[in-house]
């Protein structure tokens, strides 16, 4: 059987999402699409001063109000999706890919390559991730491209870890004994055996890390070291308007709610998910 | 209680195993920093130096000798306090950085004390009573502190606190420190803010720990011979839990040295982390150097401390 026909969904694997899990999985929806479609929907040009007031309340021209130099912020907020998703997409699946293939690999050749890249890799997980990150991106400048390989560096050791603990209790089993006598290559036990039995619990940890890494983005961004201006990401749109906080600015209110929800909606989701797709490996 | 040789030679082995990863550590903290871009002559004498006074500074700096040799003289300077000279304001690292470090280790100190007590309450009563409503409120409350960003819980907190209720001064710094009054009121808010991101996860952690053991067969025949719920909890199953719960606290207390950079910057407090990112800014290798050993051997230390109280309440992992 392929991996696409093995992939978990609902319907095939005979399980349903509880009510908190489905909202959950419909704010992130939401985000996603809104990420797609944002040039479109967006209803002023994001860059544009629209409003001839700084920090201007909720109203029927502007619904989320205006930033400091009178810029529409539904507008803003909606191309920063395309950035704080975007970004953080990227660097998850890069960090993912990586840790769960170097991971797999080292769980099936063990011995010395497998003590040498654990003890590397929980070594490098001992520096702080934030401070990692501002220091990368301080001594080489903030772009795109170095964001997203930065916060997948700094989130890889973690993932190897995780799916290496899986892929050695998988690597012990009997199919794959039988598979090995069978003659089987490397690739095919790696690709055919052991990924498809720890993808579950893989998949709810990339959801985790992709809420990790949204945080430190933004928290980079906040610094003013993430997305530079004149774009902005969500934490960006916090940090450019925090003047307004003590004039209880919209401005300010609305892109924290946006990382809030995105945030707490992922958690919800892996928290909701069914014990079977989560603990497979158990 | 009597301790077995064995468990000495084994907290002995811990020891050695942390202070050899030590020395690997700073070998690859000082080539990393080799590795940032920007020499620091040509920085530090700025667009107009001449070639011939950017060699002639690289040279008194000693930084045309080979890299092995410096990092050798490094660590030896380093074992006996002498951290360097700071490249940019020619002062001691170590004048540079005691200041910080007693300002980083201060509030640490006072949130250490603050949180852990009640994060270990809360995660074990929460554990205990699974399912009931003081355990869906933990849950909750922390999943929320857990998602949203720092410099949120930060502003939020300079939001009620400072604007709104105008209890505490929105600085920690800056703010004349008179008596114990001014000087609590002054940490109260950068505490407050680390006290709930960094208890949030200690929780969390608590409470699956103590879960864990929880479903263990011999817990369950303790409950069966018929033992109350909390002595259930407290009397069979935290002494178990009792390793991973210190490996969650020392994971959550490494945090605070190095990892509070968001709310040294939102409330201007003058710590290590902030340091070392000013540090980078200038190319001050001797300073970022230093900082990063700071980091590593605070996260060390506590990880190392952590396995051995995990080695002490296990005899299991003393075979």
């Amino acid at each position: 059987m392929s991996l696409a026909l093995r992939l978990p969904t609902p319907a095939r694997l005979g399980y349903s999402f509880n009510r908190v899990g489905r909202l959950g999985l419909a704010v992130i929806l939401f985000w996603a699409v809104i990420a797609v479609i944002g040039p479109w929907i967006a209803p002023y040009p994001p860059g544009d001063m629209v409003d001839y007031d700084y920090f201007g309340p909720m109203s029927q021209q502007f619904w989320l109000g205006s930033d400091y130099l009178g810029r529409d912020i539904l507008s803003r907020i909606i191309m920063g999706t395309r950035y704080t998703v975007g970004i953080a997409l990227a660097a998850v699946i890069l960090a993912c890919a990586g840790g769960v293939i170097l991971g797999m690999i080292a769980a099936v050749v063990g011995g010395w390559f497998d003590t040498l890249l654990s003890r590397f890799l929980d070594a490098f997980n001992g520096i702080p991730h934030l401070l990692f990150g501002l220091v990368v991106v301080a001594a080489v400048g903030s772009s795109i491209p170095v964001l997203i390989l930065t916060l997948a560096a700094m989130y890889l050791p973690g993932s190897y870890r995780f799916a290496r603990a899986l892929a050695v209790n998988v690597n012990t089993m009997d199919f794959v004994t039988v598979a090995r006598a069978r003659g089987e290559g490397f690739g095919h036990i790696i690709g055919r055996e052991i990924l498809p039995n720890i993808l579950g619990p893989v998949l709810a940890d990339l959801g985790l890390r992709f809420v990790f890494i949204v945080l430190v983005l933004s928290g980079l961004s906040f610094l003013g070291l993430g997305v530079q201006p004149p774009n902005a990401d969500w934490g960006a749109l916090v940090r450019e308007n925090i003047e307004g906080l003590s004039l209880g600015a919209p401005a300010v209110i609305f892109p924290s709610i946006a990382i809030a929800s995105l945030t707490i909606s992922v958690n919800l989701f892996i928290d909701n998910l069914p014990t079977r797709i989560r603990d497979r490996s158990e | 209680m009597l301790r077995s040789a064995t468990t000495w030679i084994l907290v002995g082995q811990r020891l050695g195993i942390a202070l050899v990863t030590l020395l690997i550590v700073s070998f690859a903290v000082f080539f990393a920093t080799e590795l940032l871009p920007g020499d620091v002559a040509e920085i530090l004498l700025g667009q107009a130096a001449t070639p011939e006074a950017v060699a002639g500074l690289r040279t008194a700096m000693g930084l045309d000798e080979p890299a092995i040799w410096r990092f050798l003289s490094w660590l030896g300077g380093l074992t006996q306090g002498d951290l360097g000279m700071s490249y940019v304001n020619r002062m001691a690292v170590a004048d540079l950085l005691s200041g910080r470090l007693a300002n980083t280790l201060r509030l640490a100190g006072i949130v250490t004390l603050v949180c852990v007590p009640v994060a270990l309450c809360l995660g074990i009563a929460a554990a205990m009573w699974r399912g009931s409503w003081l355990d869906r409120l933990v849950s909750v409350l922390t999943i929320s502190v857990i998602s949203v960003p720092e410099f949120m819980v930060a502003t939020l907190a300079v939001l009620v606190f400072a604007v709104w209720l105008d209890w505490l001064p929105a600085l920690s710094f800056g703010v004349n420190v008179d008596s114990i009054g001014d000087m609590l009121r002054a940490y109260a808010m950068p505490v407050i803010s680390l006290s709930f991101v960094v208890s949030a996860q200690m929780i969390r952690m608590t409470r699956a720990a103590v879960i864990e053991t929880i479903n263990t067969p011999y817990v369950e025949m303790a409950l069966l011979k018929g033992a109350s719920r909390t002595r259930m909890v407290l009397g069979h199953a935290l002494p178990n839990a009792l390793g991973p719960i210190a490996n969650a606290v020392a994971l959550s207390l490494s945090y605070l040295v190095g990892g509070v950079i968001i709310v040294e910057t939102v409330f201007n407090y003058p710590g290590v982390a902030k340091l070392m990112v000013d540090a980078v800014s200038t190319r001050d290798l001797p300073l970022i150097q230093s900082c990063a050993m700071i980091f590593c051997i605070s996260y060390l230390a506590l990880i190392t401390l952590a396995d051995m109280i995990a080695l002490l309440s296990n005899p299991r992992l003393r075979r």
